[in-house]
């Protein structure tokens, strides 16, 4: 109790300066993608390349899960034929990538955004429309 | 890596308290607070997301089963197989199986079983909802439309290529989004849904990108299913007629079944002296121990019938859908895209399908067994304080705020309502500037409203960084003190009631006697109360304004 209490007191202190949205790009389709275009919001925060490499990756996650190949359409079949009872007892494809890509999301959190004043959300969190990055503020502005 | 520690101001360490757990504070934007606890009629155990679901849907089994609110015709269809499947395999199956094959009922069976599976499934899931804006995102677009436009009111649409072809996204204004490709917004159920086909109240929910497929293998089954028992009930006549003649097979066929499965043909011919149609006769007769029996044969006559009436008229009509619907599956279309013509070739020479993939055998796969996507409403997921909900208020210049402003005439000077949502479209455009949410504290006194914040606004105050949660709970609050039927009667999209102020129970007692006001009640901060130079009434659509602009503001 006493620990969320104090990372109650972090979150307080820590301001959100603003938020970046990446929105969907949609040249390829109506598939999960999004745009790779670095926002110039982010120019001080981060690498350009690094930013551009986790979308990317994240980009070849989701088209992972969309990906029309002969384990999905095995899996369709499958779940067709079983009235899609199937699904009961396992889960499809797209939420296991889903699950691949929260972990992602929160390793390159850990790793990268975080120590930057940085926050990725889950695409999912937002109905896979955007990817938002929160800004937060240095303490040393605010306090 | 070492340039871009330097490019960090204060290096790492700094950031520490960044909590990177994104299911707990996905949006830090709101400060550790706690869910506002519930006084009186609340429940005590958290909430779901369904409960506060912005949509106009139904949600039974605790969230699980998910609806459209009109369900009437989904019930009739209901009745309508189980009545047509019930009279075929109690009264036709019998006979069909011991002179024909067993396999008849079997397989009429799982046909059955599949159909009935294939409608839930198409009725009770979400049909791909899009999850309307969080006020960050609504605010990021509206500085955005606002940067591209000159002096008129940008036009709020978006062009996107699609695999060459020009799409026109519209914005939404219910769901403060820029609508996907294929997405649309149903009317009935107030949601935009992804791959929208149809409303279907035959299924009772929108057909869309999630249940398409089960929509599509309900009819395809279902066609087949009406084929099955219409074939086979002509069947079981011609064979009866065969041996009785037509009209006597039609006045006692099925009913005869448990004679003969007993006894023998015979014994029907016996009977057939003693059949009667007049019920009092019959009764009176009495010869027979199965009597019963006998007010059954009466009656099936009409179920013969009414099998082969109903399956003879659905015959054609769902064998026509589920042809048509082929043909979209086949091509790639949806059939919101095939009536409104979207990629007809008649208009414009260069005008294709930019989402078919070539062949129609990829197209039918990639719509029947495709990869399926997961659920984007988190319909069962606790409400989070911190979580950002879908306030969705009116931003001033869309045709959702100006229904609003209409509604309220009666109570908003015009003048009033165009400045004040001036001052939220400003808000709203503010790019983020003050960061620090204490900065919030004071706003009211800032604003340019000229009647200033009402005294019961204030305690919003101190929340302010949650103020999205709250607000859901109030409108919550309000929707469970029976002012529910409210929405139904004003045909109106949720935000209207965003805010407290604006539901029927919006004056300033009743908004006191809210339970969700009860939490609260902290004492009021000083605020400099300028003399009123408004009646109530127009200081109630200032304090409305307010608290909207408030809601922006707290997503800013």
């Amino acid at each position: 109790m006493a620990e969320t209490h104090s990372l109650q007191d972090m979150r307080q202190q820590a301001a959100v300066a603003a938020k970046v949205f990446i929105q969907r790009d949609y040249t390829n389709g109506t598939m999960c993608q999004f745009q790779t275009k670095f926002p110039s919001e982010l120019e001080t925060k981060i690498d350009k390349q690094q930013f551009e490499e986790t979308i990317r990756t994240l980009n070849n996650l989701y088209a992972e899960a969309e990906k029309l190949g002969s384990q999905s359409f095995i899996e369709g079949c499958l779940a067709c034929l079983t009235a899609y009872t199937v699904f009961l007892c396992m889960e499809t494809h797209y939420e296991k990538v889903l699950k691949k890509i929260a972990k992602y999301i929160q390793e390159q959190n850990d790793k990268i955004y975080a120590p930057r004043g940085l926050l990725l959300t889950d695409p999912i969190e937002r109905g896979l429309r955007v990817i938002e990055i929160t800004i937060y503020e240095d303490r040393s502005f605010t306090r | 890596m070492s340039q871009i520690q330097h490019a960090v101001p204060g290096g790492p360490g700094r950031y520490n308290q960044i909590c990177t757990r994104s299911s707990s504070c996905s949006s830090a934007a709101a400060p550790g607070t706690e869910p506002p606890p519930c006084t009186g009629h609340c429940s005590r155990t958290p909430r779901k997301k369904w409960q506060v679901f912005p949509g106009r849907n139904r949600f039974y089994c605790d969230g699980r089963i998910m609806m459209a609110r009109q369900t009437g015709v989904f019930y009739l269809t209901l009745v309508l197989i189980l009545l047509t499947s019930g009279l075929f395999f109690t009264f036709d199956c019998p006979y069909l199986a011991s002179h024909l094959s067993p396999a008849i009922p079997a397989v009429g069976a799982v046909l059955f079983v599949f159909v009935m599976g294939m409608l839930f499934r198409a009725s009770f899931s979400d049909p791909g909802v899009l999850p309307r804006a969080t006020p960050d995102e609504a605010a990021d677009l509206e500085r955005q439309i606002d940067s591209t436009g000159c002096s008129k009111p940008p036009p709020r649409t978006r062009e996107v290529l699609i695999n060459g072809q020009t799409v026109k996204l519209k914005y939404c204004f219910t769901c403060k989004i820029f609508r996907p490709p294929r997405a649309s917004h149903c009317s009935l159920c107030d949601n935009c849904v992804e791959r929208f086909d149809h409303h279907c109240p035959w299924v009772g929910n929108c057909v869309g990108r999630r249940n398409y497929r089960f929509f599509y293998l309900f009819i395809l089954s279902l066609s087949f299913l009406t084929i099955f028992i219409f074939a086979f009930v002509v069947t079981h006549v011609v064979l009866r007629s065969n041996r009785t003649g037509f009209l006597t097979t039609l006045k006692d066929s099925p009913a005869r079944y448990p004679l003969e499965v007993q006894s023998s043909i015979c014994a029907i011919m016996d009977c057939q002296g003693q059949r009667v149609s007049d019920i009092s006769t019959l009764l009176s007769c009495n010869i027979r121990p199965d009597v019963e029996k006998e007010i059954l044969s009466i009656f099936t006559p009409v179920c013969t019938i009414l099998e082969v009436v109903v399956c003879f008229f659905s015959v054609w009509s769902i064998v026509g859908l589920s042809g048509f619907h082929t043909y979209l599956i086949s091509s790639n279309q949806t059939t919101n895209e095939d009536i409104k013509g979207t990629w007809s070739k008649k208009g414009g020479k260069d005008n294709h399908n930019p989402y078919s993939y070539g062949s129609a055998l990829t197209n039918c796969c990639s719509a029947l067994c495709g990869p399926l996507p997961p659920s984007l409403i988190d319909r069962r997921g606790l409400i989070q304080a911190d979580t950002p909900q879908t306030v969705s208020q009116s931003n001033g210049t869309g045709s959702s705020s100006y229904t609003s402003t209409q509604l309220h005439t009666h109570m908003c000077d015009q003048d009033q309502c165009i400045q004040s949502t001036k001052f939220v479209l400003q808000a709203a455009a503010t790019p983020l500037l003050h960061s620090d949410p204490i900065v919030l504290a004071p706003l009211p006194a800032k604003t340019p409203t000229p009647g200033g914040p009402c005294s019961y606004l204030a305690p919003t105050q101190p929340s302010l960084p949650s103020c999205a949660g709250d607000v859901m709970t109030l409108r919550d609050a309000t929707v469970d003190s029976h002012c529910h039927h409210h929405l139904h009667l004003h045909h109106l999209h949720h935000h209207h009631f965003a805010s407290p102020e604006e539901t029927p129970c919006s004056t300033p007692q009743g908004a006191l006697s809210c339970p969700a006001h009860m939490h609260l009640q902290h004492p009021p901060p000083p605020l400099p109360h300028p003399p009123v130079l408004y009646n109530p009434v127009t200081q109630d659509a200032l304090h409305e304004d307010s608290v909207r602009g408030l809601v922006k503001l707290s997503s800013v």
